[in-house]
């Protein structure tokens, strides 16, 4: 019922389903009615609470549950004014306030009930736990975890030094719905730090032809740029299935792009020379099966060797 | 000339919104990694490729506008990612080469030296 394997699941996910208790997720505040209730009139509050179950109890002690198909069975059989007591189930599956909730998630596995009561220590009804609560509560939670994981990450990222720039782009293979986005954002940071229109472009070429390889050729890999006020570094890495033959691949006019990445204007053999061509320092290093590395650089300020 | 020359002066047909500006330049291509390389800065490109990496493409070579020829249409995708980028797109019945030499003559580029 709940697709959750409490004896095989990710440890965080079981961490979770053991620290988080059955009171957390439990619906509190349960209408229960007391014994001698119409069925009729237990009809009328599941309506308008929108529940599916009302527990029975008799001195604030649970004594049984009416659920909606005891409801419909009532109907059906014309006994809807009878009182609870006579019909409700007697044999209840209650869980405890204080239980794990993997526990209870190992409950709607074993009984197929829809919900559990839930009572405390001295054994009175406290609330009510359907399996949506549980995924409710585990979203919640997970949701909760995931926010903290991203704010202590955060804290544990070495703060960018002053003047410096990283940035990280994952780059899908044929993702050409946002292919290009990330050289986009390149050229739009090189701007906003006044680098020369001509050393813009420059940087630019390189990111987008590295980043184009990444969509034609690779199965995804990252797009890196790491600026400075001296230069431009652009990295990408991908995870395969890496280059056979590198001097084939800087050779202008070469590409193994097929006929459908060519009709979108891609694929001229020209991705790698152009690269190069637009650097001032430039790297490929390349394992079939494993994947390629990249490195292309744009110096923003001169230095003694780069081209004209 | 300007990028209003290319609706009034060769009757080409906006498919965005434009902001006028000076184009100093042209290039005709339809392999976007010859754009990327060669097109020149503040130009209009003259292609088939009517899609949305041709946006992205001009962009970052600096190009302005871009004109596609022989009818060829624009895709939504496109002209959305155009007018984020504040590029002008433009259809055309000419063909490429009709096209780039009447640019051609707009830029004041003319009869080439040595005819």
């Amino acid at each position: 019922m709940i697709p959750i394997d409490p004896n095989a699941s990710p440890s965080a996910l079981l961490e979770l389903i053991y620290r988080l208790k059955v009171k957390d997720i439990m619906t509190g505040q349960v209408k229960s009615v007391e014994k001698d209730t119409s069925l009729r009139e237990i009809q009328r509050i599941m309506r308008e609470n929108k529940v599916s179950g009302v527990p029975i109890v008799e001195d604030g002690r649970l004594v049984g549950m009416i659920s909606v198909d005891d409801i419909i069975r009532a109907l059906d059989q014309g006994y809807i004014d009878s009182p609870a007591v006579v019909h409700m189930s007697r044999k209840l599956v209650v869980l405890e306030d204080d239980m794990p909730v993997s526990f209870a998630i190992s409950s709607f596995e074993k009984y197929q009930y829809g919900r559990f009561p839930v009572i405390n220590r001295a054994r009175e009804l406290v609330g009510i736990v359907t399996s949506r609560d549980v995924t409710s509560g585990l979203l919640l939670e997970m949701n909760r975890s995931l926010e903290e994981m991203e704010r202590v990450l955060n804290l544990q990222a070495s703060p960018e030094p002053i003047g410096q720039v990283k940035r990280v782009f994952l780059v899908q293979q044929f993702d050409y719905e946002n292919a290009g986005r990330a050289s986009t954002e390149l050229k739009k940071i090189l701007q906003d730090r006044g680098v020369d229109r001509a050393l813009q472009r420059k940087a630019a070429v390189a990111s987008y032809e590295l980043e184009m390889n990444l969509v034609n050729h690779s199965l995804g890999g990252r797009l890196i740029f790491h600026i400075d006020d001296e230069k431009a570094t652009i990295e990408a890495v991908d995870q395969g299935p890496g280059i056979p033959d590198l001097a084939k691949a800087m050779t202008e006019g070469f590409s193994t792009a097929n006929d459908w990445i060519r009709s979108l204007g891609f694929g001229a053999g020209m991705g790698l020379p152009n690269t190069k061509r637009v650097s001032d320092e430039f790297d490929l290093q390349s394992t079939v099966g494993k994947g390629t590395q990249v490195r292309a650089v744009v110096h923003l300020k001169p230095q003694p060797g780069d081209k004209p | 000339m300007t990028i209003a020359d290319l609706e009034h002066r060769l009757g080409c047909t906006p498919l965005v919104p434009y902001v006028e500006a000076t184009l100093a330049g042209a290039y005709t291509s339809d392999m976007l990694s010859d754009v990327m390389a060669h097109a020149p800065e503040d130009s209009v490109l003259i292609t088939l490729q009517g899609h949305k990496n041709t946006v992205a493409c001009a962009s970052l070579a600096g190009v302005k506008a871009i004109v596609l020829a022989g009818q060829r249409e624009a895709p939504d995708d496109m002209l959305a990612a155009a007018t984020a980028e504040g590029i002008a797109v433009f259809a055309s019945s000419m063909r490429q080469f009709e096209l780039s030499w009447r640019v051609a003559a707009l830029l004041g580029l003319g009869v080439p030296p040595r005819f």
